[in-house]
């Protein structure tokens, strides 16, 4: 019978279907941080359960830790200390791998687990975090779940799922060397909805994705959440293998071998069913931005924010209280608004590729005195790496903060956020409503953009930048 | 978990679409580990002006602030209720504020199970059947209530009509006999003992020693 990629993971992980048509699914790995994390160990603490497996558990303090060079355990947030030590301690106590504060293995869960090689092809992966889809990128069946469902994968190893529907996407055309991967996400959720992939299990596939590295491929699975997807996924290819080869929580000498056997199985079969299929042309696709406050309301850099449609009272409500919030009005232009903060940084796009185009950008240039802006590696590994190369002093000259690795200003938490009405470029993948900050208007777009942007002091069209020699 | 079989409530239509788990709690709301007491955060950012400043106060228009709506049980929302971030805190914060169940055209997915997982009834219901149970409650929402039964996985508004919803039988069992999932999964420990050792011969690389 002709499988999907899906259908493969999924049955191999299958324990038991339930009358009711749900299926136990084996969990193979799951990742926890300080702040979701700490509530699933402290209720297992409490309920006096063991978790099952604390060698396939790993922890990182991402959410809450401060990015502020010279960082402790204090943090601007009220009372984020008490999640970093109950965290700490409950790691410890249960036996689980934690990559605390100052471990050079620090940093954002989702960039951390394909960089330890944590996350594999093949395999099932949890967090309590819904960016945990990011992971599909190198073909592990991922997502993210709440404190409850986490709970219940550290003591039974096993989660249980309706089997999601399943959806193909297939980018295929010629793109513009200026588009990269989040410009292609916004894309499909611009057009398809935030809701679009909602009951389903995405593959994006085609060409296009084929091309891409393997860093892209993260951030294109990174924001199939923000599509309402199951989660997504990308058939590992020689780009993915080299990529885990040497990672340390990877195989290695015979079990490397054995798992190359395996995964080099783990593309969709020819004729698979998929319940929708949808193609999209990457010529129709230039540079990104969000002008609202849902990753649908996103437009082509040189387009205009649009009317409201007559045929949806829902839609159009939304819509008008987006134009409140973000003081904007339809038939307005995005590009030349003024902005007065940039960040670069989390788990859609803070790994060394992201910052390398970046620093591209900003390679002799500097940041306009108008605009606070901000890089935060997604790891510690990514920060040293890019410090290795040079990037953080092209950074530092064009104006721009360098900041310890972790999620810091992607989410307002209570200490640090940008500005009430300041508008903001950003890198990130949510720009709902305080998401940055209360009051604070984010425009989502490539590291490519935001780096461009930030030069301007208004929001660009990376590819009208004058290109220095 | 408290069992659950039927519930006559007040219900308040806050008729947005894409209501995200950081409007319903924000960030920085969430202030400890323990997820008790997370009610009086609930959709801070909409409930109270000034949040976190002397001046803090109720905002007169948020609806769950308005006397019709005292002691409101159930919400009726737009499409795609609960989507983006996982944090199990939103749930929480419902369920301490008193909310026993959602109707909305759709649900964000992790949000579903947060919400069956704590008691808290999801139910998924056309778009025009929201707003016509919205249009009969807002005339009188106190006495103008809804009657949910999940045994019968049914929604009964204040005309009497029935509306059929669809709910897992696994999921409603949880539900009707107040089960704790983990313990439910526990008693099939010899189950996944077995298909781990399967597994073990089948993709050896994925254990970790
Ligand atoms: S970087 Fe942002 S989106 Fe990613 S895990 Fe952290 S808070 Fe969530």
């Amino acid at each position: 019978m002709a499988n999907t990629l899906f259908d493969k993971v999924w049955n191999d992980h299958v324990v038991m279907e339930q009358e009711d048509g749900s299926t136990l699914v084996h969990i193979d790995r799951i990742f926890l941080h300080e702040r979701t994390g700490s509530a699933a160990l402290a209720s297992i603490e409490a309920s006096g359960r063991k978790i099952k497996t604390p060698s396939h558990v790993f922890c990182t303090m991402d959410h809450i830790v401060d990015t502020f060079p010279g960082r402790t355990d204090q943090t601007t947030m009220p009372g984020g200390s008490e999640f970093i030590k109950v965290t700490r301690d409950l790691s410890l106590k249960e036996n689980i791998t934690l990559f605390d504060l100052g471990d050079a293995r620090q940093g954002i869960s989702h960039v951390v687990s394909t960089e330890q090689g944590i996350a594999l092809p093949g395999c099932t992966m949890i967090c309590p975090d819904s960016h945990t889809c990011t992971l599909g990128g190198i073909g592990a069946l991922a997502t993210g779940v709440g404190s409850s469902e986490c709970e219940h994968a550290l003591v039974t190893e096993t989660l249980r799922f309706t089997k999601p529907k399943q959806m193909r996407v297939i980018f295929m055309g010629e793109k513009q060397p200026s588009v990269t991967a989040k410009d292609m996400i916004l894309h499909l959720i611009a057009v398809y909805s935030a809701a679009g992939g909602s009951g389903y299990a995405v593959e994006f596939a085609g060409p296009v994705v084929e091309d891409l590295e393997v860093e892209a491929r993260l951030t294109l699975c990174n924001m199939a959440v923000e599509f309402s997807a199951f989660t997504g996924i990308i058939a590992p290819d020689e780009k993915v293998f080299n990529y885990l080869k040497g990672r340390p929580y990877a195989p290695a000498g015979e079990s490397w071998a054995q798992a190359m056997e395996y995964w080099s199985t783990l593309a969709t079969d020819q004729g698979a069913h998929f319940d929708r299929e949808i193609t999209i042309d990457c010529k129709d696709i230039a540079p990104t931005v969000t002008w609202g406050t849902s990753p649908q309301h996103a437009i082509s850099i040189d387009g205009k924010v649009p009317a409201l449609s007559s045929d949806d009272a829902d839609s159009n409500h939304s819509m008008e209280q987006a134009l409140i919030y973000m003081g904007l009005e339809s038939g307005q232009m995005i590009e030349g608004l003024p902005i007065q903060a940039a960040f670069i940084g989390s788990c859609t796009n803070s790994r060394l590729s992201d910052l390398r185009v970046a620093a591209d950008i900003l390679k002799g240039r500097k940041v306009s005195t108008n605009v606070r802006a901000i890089c935060v590696p997604g790891s510690t590994q990514v920060k040293l790496a890019a410090e290795k190369e040079g990037l953080d002093r092209i950074f530092l000259d064009a104006g721009f903060e360098w900041r310890e690795s972790g999620c810091s200003m992607c989410f307002y938490a209570g200490g640090e956020g940008f500005i009430s009405g300041e508008r903001v470029i950003t890198s990130t993948n949510r720009n709902f409503e305080g998401r940055q900050g209360p009051g604070c208007r984010s425009h989502l777009a490539s590291p490519a953009t935001v780096a461009a942007s930030a030069v301007n002091g208004s929001i660009t069209d990376v590819r009208k930048l004058e290109h220095l020699t | 978990m408290k069992k659950f079989s039927t519930h006559l409530g007040i219900a308040a239509p806050l008729l947005k679409i894409n209501i995200d788990t950081d409007a319903i709690m924000p960030s920085r709301e969430m202030k400890s580990v323990s997820k008790v007491g997370l009610g009086k955060s609930l959709f801070a950012n909409w409930r109270f002006l000034d949040r976190g400043s002397e001046k803090e106060k109720l905002n007169p228009d948020f609806i769950l602030n308005q006397n019709e709506y005292l002691n409101a049980t159930v919400l009726l929302t737009g499409r795609n209720m609960g989507c983006g971030s996982s944090r199990e805190f939103a749930v929480w914060a419902l369920v301490d504020y008193g909310i026993r169940v959602i109707i909305a055209p759709s649900f964000g997915a992790i949000f579903f199970t947060n919400c069956i997982r704590n008691g808290l009834l999801p139910v998924v219901l056309d778009e025009k059947i929201i707003s016509t149970l919205s249009n009969q409650v807002v005339l009188n929402p106190q006495d103008n209530r809804i009657n949910i039964d999940i045994e019968g996985c049914r929604v009964t508004g204040p005309d009497g009509i029935d509306h059929l919803f669809e709910l897992q039988e696994g999921d409603q069992a949880m539900l009707l006999e107040g089960l704790d999932a983990i313990d439910v999964t526990m008693k099939l420990d010899s189950v996944i003992n077995t298909f781990k050792a399967m597994d073990l011969i089948k993709r050896p690389w994925a254990y970790l020693g």
